[in-house]
């Protein structure tokens, strides 16, 4: 391919009026680059832009201002039926008055192909979403998860540059929805199609994706891998978004070229021996955050970073047991994994029992102020 | 009796306690009273279709097949070769029933046809595009329903007129090149009349229709006619149809429309029966009235039986 990115938005903005008369700039100044064959996610709660983002992509919504190319080409007011992207709608969208044959040959009788090559192409089509003999269906024969299928094989089929998915698996129930995640990823790196996928579901855009976009309020607020995102979110929306976190206020209180020990007037504490990313200046206000299962529950006190405190309640979920613990008023979650059978007498922490909580210094994160 | 299968079972259940399926007295006979004042007048229309008196005012038993008889009021009824169905062989001879008919069929063909695309057409855009005069045209779609019709046609009678008076005056148009009522503006006015029916069984249609079905279409490299003629138009055609035989039923048997629009050779059914009624209603009359509710009946079983089909399928 000649061009690195499959897409790239280039400070696109994308204007509604609401019905109350206001301007609402729903994708507000977003610029992204979306490599070629990589699986790509835009994640984000509902109204954040991320789908309005695909359907620009897709051509049927156009920019208020800003560019979406496509393989390096500018895509202006290009409609849809015109660029080399397909889309797997959230309600399937599948054709009803057509057959399951009909739905699928659909987008390559717009190519004009022949008749033996629509056959071929088809069959071959649903053989890779396993679904062959279910040529002469229509769609409302079909269960939820099948019907999924055809729309993905009705896309996949015209050979895309770009596949686009808009929350395609929100329809399934959760075990198959897990199921179809790793199936559309082992798809994904079969066909080295670039696929841009959109999700209100953290879990789901981390268990497929190489990069995601999350977003909020039109704008982008981090791009990168997920395990970048989840070890190092760029501000508090994203380390609360994604995952579990807690949060203190904190000033910093010295710096070092590597450290940083910031104090906690809630906790009337100090954290120390914190890496520090670039920009940060002394005394400044900053938002210490540190994920529930990286807190530890410690027997003995130790001499740096630890806090005593109170139970205040356990769950039990399984694979875990959230333990929450009172740190002079303030609230700490800390997420134990349940390495060992609860069942077993004193394996639970007992509300109002005294505690010793860790934090490791390259466990906190120092979060800007917005 | 009632279907309930617990009933066939058990049978104990449906003697104590309440049984919803039992039927309730009075709804059986307000029911029964329905049928009577809906379809006691059909029937007693068609059997009088079969009547050996002439004057039919009163029903005189059956035409005779071989031999003249005299009926109640003295008169002598002829033997007929077509016996009982008589006077549906006059109706087949009369040249001006079949031209009648034939300009109903002509103007209920032609303005359902024009009256479904406008009507469909206005519906998309109705649904598909916000505009300034939207809860304008949206309201002015009722108007045509709830105004009385003889101030449509007295309306319609007055544009028509006036536009020709001046199209004629204007252009010295004289003799047969005149602008005349006829079956041009008949036409016009049904399409006029039957234009928001359309629109509002196809809006109904349209309600909801999910717009990513044509996002889907173009998505896959159908243009926008393409998307409508294999995807929108298949989707909305039930919705069309219904709309178009509402059309066609309201064509068919419009009278006061078509008495203010019509013009010499542009007669119609119905017009022709007010005709014959004010000089004699003979049983020829109610011969035709019984083609035509059977017709009229029969298109109904038919596309009824088409959509129970088509429900089946899907």
């Amino acid at each position: 391919m000649a061009n690195e990115f499959a897409v790239e938005l280039q400070d696109v903005v994308k204007k509604f009026i609401t019905p109350e008369g206001n301007e609402l700039n729903a994708v507000d100044h977003v610029s992204m680059q979306i490599k070629n064959g990589e699986f790509f996610s835009m994640l984000g709660s509902s109204g954040c832009g991320k789908t309005t983002s695909l359907r620009m992509i897709a051509g049927f919504e156009w920019p208020t201002e800003g560019e979406v190319y496509i393989e390096g080409k500018a895509m202006g007011r290009t409609p849809p039926f015109q660029r080399k992207v397909n889309t797997v709608f959230q309600s399937y969208a599948l054709f009803q008055h057509l057959t399951v044959f009909q739905n699928i040959a659909f987008g390559l009788e717009m190519e004009g192909a022949q008749k033996d090559e629509i056959e071929k192409r088809v069959k071959h089509v649903l053989e890779m979403v396993q679904l062959t003999g279910m040529e002469r269906r229509k769609p409302k024969q079909l269960s939820g998860g099948q019907q999924q299928r055809i729309a993905v094989a009705r896309a996949l089929v015209k050979v895309p540059d770009v596949l686009l998915l808009d929350e395609p698996l929100g329809a399934l129930d959760l075990k198959l929805r897990k199921d179809m995640q790793l199936e559309l990823k082992a798809l994904q790196q079969q066909l080295g199609i670039t696929f841009v996928y959109v999700t209100h579901d953290q879990e789901e855009a981390m268990t497929m994706s190489d990069r995601i976009a999350v977003m909020s309020k039109g704008k982008v607020q981090q791009l990168g891998a997920p395990v970048e995102i989840y070890e190092r979110p760029a501000n508090k929306f994203v380390a609360d978004f994604i995952g579990d976190s807690n949060f203190f206020e904190g000033r910093i209180k010295s710096l070092s070229k590597e450290e940083a020990v910031v104090f906690i007037p809630d906790l009337n504490a100090e954290v120390t021996g914190i890496p520090v990313s670039q920009g940060l200046v002394n005394g400044e206000e900053i938002t210490v955050s540190i994920r529930p299962e990286k807190v530890l529950i410690s027997e003995k006190p130790m001499n740096q970073n630890t806090f005593s405190g109170k139970v205040t309640n356990t769950v039990y979920i399984g694979t875990d047991t959230h333990v929450y613990v009172d740190l002079m008023g303030k609230r700490v979650k800390v997420f134990e994994q349940n390495r060992i059978s609860r069942l077993d007498p004193g394996s639970f922490y007992t509300v109002g029992q005294d505690v010793t909580l860790v934090m490791m210094p390259e466990n906190v994160l120092v979060l800007k102020k917005e | 009796m009632s279907h309930d299968p617990a009933h066939l079972t058990i049978p104990w259940k449906g003697v104590c306690g309440m049984n919803p399926h039992r039927r309730h007295p009075f709804i059986f006979s307000s029911a029964m009273l329905v049928y009577v004042f809906l379809y006691a007048p059909i029937i007693v229309l068609i059997l009088f279709s079969f009547n050996a008196s002439r004057a039919n005012v009163t029903f005189e038993g059956f035409v005779p097949t071989f031999s003249d008889k005299v009926v109640m009021d003295g008169s002598l009824v002829k033997a007929s070769p077509c016996g009982p169905f008589h006077w549906f062989c006059e109706l087949a001879k009369d040249k001006d029933v079949a031209e009648a008919a034939g300009n109903t069929l002509t103007i209920a063909i032609v303005s359902t046809l024009v009256s479904s695309v406008i009507g469909t057409m206005a519906a998309l855009a109705l649904q598909r595009y916000e505009f300034k005069l939207k809860p304008f045209s949206q309201l002015s779609l009722y108007i045509p329903i709830v105004i009385p019709e003889i101030v449509m046609g007295i309306g319609i009678l007055t544009l028509f007129s006036q536009l020709f008076g001046v199209i004629n005056g204007s252009l010295g148009l004289t003799g047969d090149s005149r602008l005349s009522m006829g079956l041009g503006t008949v036409i016009v006015s049904h399409i006029a009349f039957s234009v928001p029916f359309v629109t509002l069984v196809v809006q109904a249609r349209l309600q909801g229709f999910d717009k990513s079905y044509e996002e889907a279409a173009m998505d896959l490299g159908a243009n926008e006619w393409t998307t409508f003629r294999r995807v929108t138009l298949p989707m909305i055609l039930p919705g069309v149809l219904s709309g178009a035989l509402l059309a066609f039923t309201l064509s068919l048997d419009d009278f006061v429309i078509t008495f203010f629009t019509n013009g010499p050779g542009s007669t119609t059914l119905p017009i022709y029966v007010y005709g014959l009624l004010r000089r004699i209603i003979t049983p020829q009359v109610n011969a035709l009235s019984t083609v035509w509710i059977l017709t009229v009946f029969s298109v109904v079983l038919i596309l009824q039986w088409l959509q129970t089909r088509e429900a089946k399928q899907h």
